[in-house]
């Protein structure tokens, strides 16, 4: 029963945050709801006792990635409104092909029910004396070593991507050069002089 | 009031993917509303993946979840790089600006 209402509740507010996000004027509010609806949708994970995912999702999708689009909507000096002008020509067009999606997807829904066979095909069957996190890491580490490898993988690939994509040299700006400073040598920066008393240094 | 199965879940993923579609009609000039409606479809398939994995007893899907989880953060990461670099060559983001990438 009160599993029920948290899945009503947790959907109800997912879904409309979902359609804030596309339909918010201002992007800001566009990221906040996106955070709104990645809390919402880590609840529904908790529901299905995936407390592992879920509390990689708030921490992965809301401490990094929504504020990395949080940081650039703010960073970008950009007239949202004329970006908006002429969108809603484009409305009828996407409320069509939405429509005939969701109704494809629910049509199949309907009609579905799963496999007798279904039990036959589980890849990594969920161990009953373990918690979630537990076995999620034994499978991680054995079955799953080689996607987990790549996935860092890929996120190496893109950090130095957007590092180089992102990286200006700029030419007038003064930067510190460790490896000159430590180079330096005694002859190219101080010179002893005899000086005539009352003459100087020409 | 019923008791919560696949098909709730299936249903919740499939309205939220279709909001995902419908996002980037609705915006097809903001390439960073573009972006966060792609985030949205990412998680609908999510939510698909984490419900069939519970209500199969089957600890893949949640396995899953994870790498896409790690792409979609490489993907949003690229994007927006992307998106910093042409705003300070072009100082737009709108879309149709954006077909100049071609070369």
């Amino acid at each position: 029963m009160i599993a029920s209402l948290a899945f009503y509740l947790f959907s109800f507010v997912l879904i409309m945050s979902a359609l804030f996000v596309i339909s918010a004027k201002n992007p800001v509010h566009s990221v906040l709801f996106l955070i709104l609806a990645f809390f919402n949708a880590a609840g529904l994970f908790v529901l299905l006792g995936a407390e592992f995912v879920a509390f990689i999702l708030a921490i992965v999708y809301v401490g990094a990635v929504a504020v990395l689009f949080l940081f650039v909507v703010m960073m970008l000096d950009v007239s949202f409104a004329d970006l908006r002008r002429e969108s809603m020509q484009y409305i009828p067009l996407g409320l069509v092909i939405g429509g005939i999606l969701l109704v494809e997807m629910a049509f199949m829904m309907f009609a579905w029910s799963p496999s007798m066979m279904a039990g036959g095909n589980i890849a990594a069957a969920a161990p009953k004396d373990l918690s979630n996190t537990h076995a999620l890491g034994q499978i991680l580490y054995t079955q799953y070593v080689l996607p987990f490898q790549v996935s860092g993988l890929i996120l190496l690939v893109a950090m130095i991507g957007a590092i180089v994509l992102t990286l200006r040299v700029r030419p007038g700006t003064l930067r510190q050069k460790i490896s000159d400073q430590v180079h330096v040598r005694r002859e190219d920066v101080v010179e002893v002089r005899k000086v005539q008393s009352g003459q100087g240094v020409e | 009031m019923v008791d919560i199965g696949l098909t709730h879940y299936l249903m919740l993923a499939s309205i939220l993917f279709v909001i995902g579609v419908f996002g980037i009609f609705l915006n097809r000039k903001n390439v960073i509303v573009i972006l966060m409606s792609i985030e949205l479809m990412l998680l609908a398939v999510n939510i698909n993946f984490i419900a069939f994995s519970a209500f199969l007893n089957d600890l893949a899907g949640q396995a899953f979840t994870m790498f896409i989880l790690t792409v979609a953060a490489a993907e949003a990461a690229i994007g927006l790089a992307i998106l910093v670099t042409f705003f300070r060559n072009k100082g737009s983001i709108a879309v149709e600006d954006l077909s100049k990438l071609k070369g």
